[in-house]
């Protein structure tokens, strides 16, 4: 079992920690192979999804994954929700909390909402992505779905792509795969930079095609194409053609080397068709092992307790 | 009646003051200085191991009444203002509706005198609704009691319009007071862009931000002439061009904080705590630094508070929908006697000139010196006095601190104004 009472933060995991989770991940997935994916675990328990930011896959995924240990899985998703009614989110916490809910996996728009769960209720939180900040399971799956592919963890040279200023997927994978002994390096358009990407724990490379050949893995982030403010890059053709990946990149990439999205991708975007459904790209392994370490949490979280 | 602050250690550079000696109060005027006074009748102070220094004034607080009486009041604010050891302050347009007319101004005035428990000094907007856009009624404000004009709260977007206030405000000889954001690079910003922004997932607000303002409206004093007070400075380039305008002989002056001299961004931890949010937010510790490195060269005219009553049910939201701000009146006084006074970084002497004269000249206010015949405006202070920052410590009717649950050292423990108590043996004395 682990030390924080919460997972808001990658970092409310040790090293050692998340190696547990990823092992227990393992033997979840053996489960999830079966024709019966069902277990006792977490019978009686009940797990509320609240989603108050549209979100179909993250959603499904840690559904699926309370279930799967047979505990009660209740949704409770934004346009559902009080939330519209003006309703504070501690307002929001401390009527869940009255119900007696055992764990919370949130999803909102702002930074620092799981805290404020956290402080309003007795429950568990896992962070099912808040604002800009981080995005932890997801970095846990990330980590399984290398782990699995490439053997280990330490000393992989991983190129975050994209939009990393705004990625709570990159506020929590940078740090995890700093944590687990790999080399994150920040690849992005100066615009799309985080103020310090130093704080995050990466390196950050001047270009794609310079660093390409030592990468282990190219993660791709997603580009958000509708914004209020102006673009950060003058067109999507030209972000496609400085730090896309496609088929001539992906040959100058070593033969063992992955590639990997959270989703949704952006075909054509951010990754060419051709290399998304190329065996080289882990895409739906990442969907899969998702389920699992979900999984694999929730029981880190609740598992231990009478 | 007579006043007869007796052993004080008294502090005026302007008077050349620092001794132990007794000080005489008589029809609102100071009416003796010296040593071993006495009064035939009338009420004796004994102010052994105290500081008595000329009223302190706080030339940046939001008062909140007209519009937000939930959060503050005339009444409350002031009387947060004696509990803090101020004997005036200066009120801040953005109320609701914004201070930009005369009759608006002679409000807060006429309010002020009815239930204020010290001086309050109205600053009207510079332009109609503050919305930067066409120049408000200066004239009109001045001669309701308006003493400066600032559209606070906001940086005036265009240098067109700056210009423009300040053309227009010099000939009353008054004072724009400048809060320098630039809305285009700031956008949603909430903290500090750099480390903070980046470990905490929050919208930066850079430096350059308050940079570009302070640059553009120091070289817009050099064409006006008007005179220009910077109102709290954040970084240490801001920092550089007022030393350097200074060094020109530019007609500008500039506050800071409490909460930018002792607090930085890394204060701001994972607990999100919405206390911690201002405008300008706060910066890194080099930032800091030069803060404090600027208040003994002479650099930073005055401190201010920037007093920002919230709601409870307000600064309860997600960091980034939780108002900016933080109160500041009750605690000015205590964190400067701590982190600045108690560790020999200021000298009483230098609190003077920071918290009464500075910011009065800034503005251009009736100066208030320990001199005979002047009017009996002073703090009496008792350095060894610890204050426990809780909720129940404020006067304030909001408790929005950046600092509940610091333990700080010294405290006003008298605080006249005209010669009738605001405060006395530490309690707010009501008018």
């Amino acid at each position: 079992m682990i030390q924080s009472r919460h997972i808001i933060s990658i970092k409310d995991l040790t090293p050692d920690e998340i190696t547990l989770v990823l092992d227990t991940a393992e033997s979840f997935k053996e489960v999830n192979e079966r024709r019966i994916k069902k277990l006792p675990t977490l019978r009686g328990r009940t797990v509320v999804n609240l989603f108050l930011e549209p979100s179909t896959r993250t959603r499904t995924s840690f559904e699926i994954a309370a279930k799967r240990l047979s505990a009660d899985a209740i949704n409770f998703s934004g346009s559902a929700s009080a939330t519209v009614k003006g309703e504070s989110l501690a307002d929001t916490a401390e009527t869940l909390s009255a119900m007696a809910c055992d764990l919370v996996i949130v999803r909102h728009k702002f930074a620092g909402a799981p805290r404020i769960l956290a402080d309003h209720m007795d429950a568990h939180i896992i962070n099912g992505g808040d604002g800009m900040h981080e995005h932890p399971s997801q970095a846990l799956l990330d980590l399984f779905t290398m782990r699995e592919r490439l053997g280990k963890l330490e000393g992989l040279k991983v190129g975050v792509v994209g939009d990393i200023s705004h990625s709570r997927v990159a506020g929590s994978l940078i740090p995890a795969l700093k944590m687990m002994g790999a080399t994150p390096i920040a690849i992005a358009p100066p615009t799309l930079l985080p103020a310090r990407p130093d704080v995050l724990g990466a390196e950050v490379a001047s270009s794609l095609d310079e660093v390409l050949p030592d990468l282990d893995v190219a993660y791709m982030l997603r580009i958000q194409m509708e914004r209020a403010e102006g673009m950060p890059f003058p067109s999507v053709r030209e972000y496609a053609k400085l730090y896309g990946i496609n088929s001539a990149r992906l040959a100058k990439m070593k033969p063992t080397a992955i590639v990997m999205h959270p989703g949704p991708m952006n075909r054509g975007v951010e990754i060419s068709a051709a290399v998304a459904d190329s065996d080289r790209s882990v895409v739906l392994d990442q969907v899969n092992a998702g389920v699992a370490v979900r999984m694999a949490a929730m029981y880190m979280l609740l598992g231990g307790e009478a | 009646m007579a006043l007869l602050f007796r052993g004080a250690r008294v502090v005026d550079p302007r008077a050349g003051l620092d001794e132990v000696c007794d000080v005489v109060v008589r029809d609102g005027l100071i009416a003796e200085i010296g040593k071993d006074l006495s009064i035939p009748k009338g009420t004796t102070i004994e102010c052994a191991e105290k500081v008595l220094v000329p009223g302190l004034v706080d030339v940046h607080v939001h008062l909140r009444e007209p519009g937000r009486e939930d959060k503050e009041t005339i009444r409350t604010g002031t009387r947060a203002a004696a509990h803090g050891g101020f004997t005036a302050v200066c009120a801040m347009p953005n109320t609701s509706p914004v201070t930009d007319t005369g009759s608006k101004a002679r409000f807060i005035v006429e309010r002020a005198a009815a239930e204020g428990v010290v001086r309050v000094h109205p600053i009207g907007a510079c332009t109609v609704g503050s919305k930067g856009e066409a120049l408000a009624e200066i004239g009109d404000m001045l001669a309701e009691g308006a003493v400066a004009f600032s559209d606070d709260g906001h940086g005036v977007q265009t240098s067109g319009m700056m210009r423009l206030v300040m053309d227009y405000a010099k000939q009353f000889g008054t004072t724009i007071i400048s809060h320098c954001e630039d809305e285009s690079l700031v956008s949603k910003g909430v903290v500090n862009e750099g480390v903070v922004s980046t470990r905490l997932g929050l919208p930066g607000w850079p430096s350059a931000g308050e940079e570009t303002q302070v640059a553009r409206d120091i070289r817009l004093a050099e064409l006006t002439r008007c005179r220009l007070h910077l109102a709290h400075l954040s970084t240490a380039g801001s920092i550089e061009m007022v030393r350097a305008a200074k060094a020109k002989g530019l007609p500008v002056t500039c506050e800071v904080t409490p909460h930018h001299l002792f607090l930085t961004e890394d204060d701001i931890t994972d607990a999100y705590d919405t206390n911690f949010k201002m405008n300008p937010p706060l910066r890194a510790a080099e930032d800091r630094d030069a803060l404090i490195a600027a208040l003994a060269d002479g650099t930073i005219d005055c401190i201010a508070t920037d007093h920002a009553p919230h709601a409870p049910h307000e600064k309860a939201l997600e960091f980034e929908l939780a108002p900016f701000g933080t109160t500041g009146l009750e605690t000015a006084l205590s964190l400067v006697i701590t982190n600045l006074v108690a560790k020999e970084l200021l000298s009483w002497g230098d609190v003077v000139s920071l918290m009464a004269h500075g910011p009065r000249d800034a503005l251009g206010l009736s100066p208030v010196t320990l001199e005979v015949g002047q009017v009996a405006d002073l703090t009496v202070i008792d350095p060894e006095a610890r204050v426990e920052v809780t909720e129940s410590f404020f006067e304030s009717k909001s408790a929005n601190s950046a600092f509940l649950g610091a333990t700080l050292l010294g405290k006003a423990s008298e605080v006249l104004v005209g010669g009738r108590f605001a405060l006395r043996h530490g309690k707010v004395v009501d008018a």
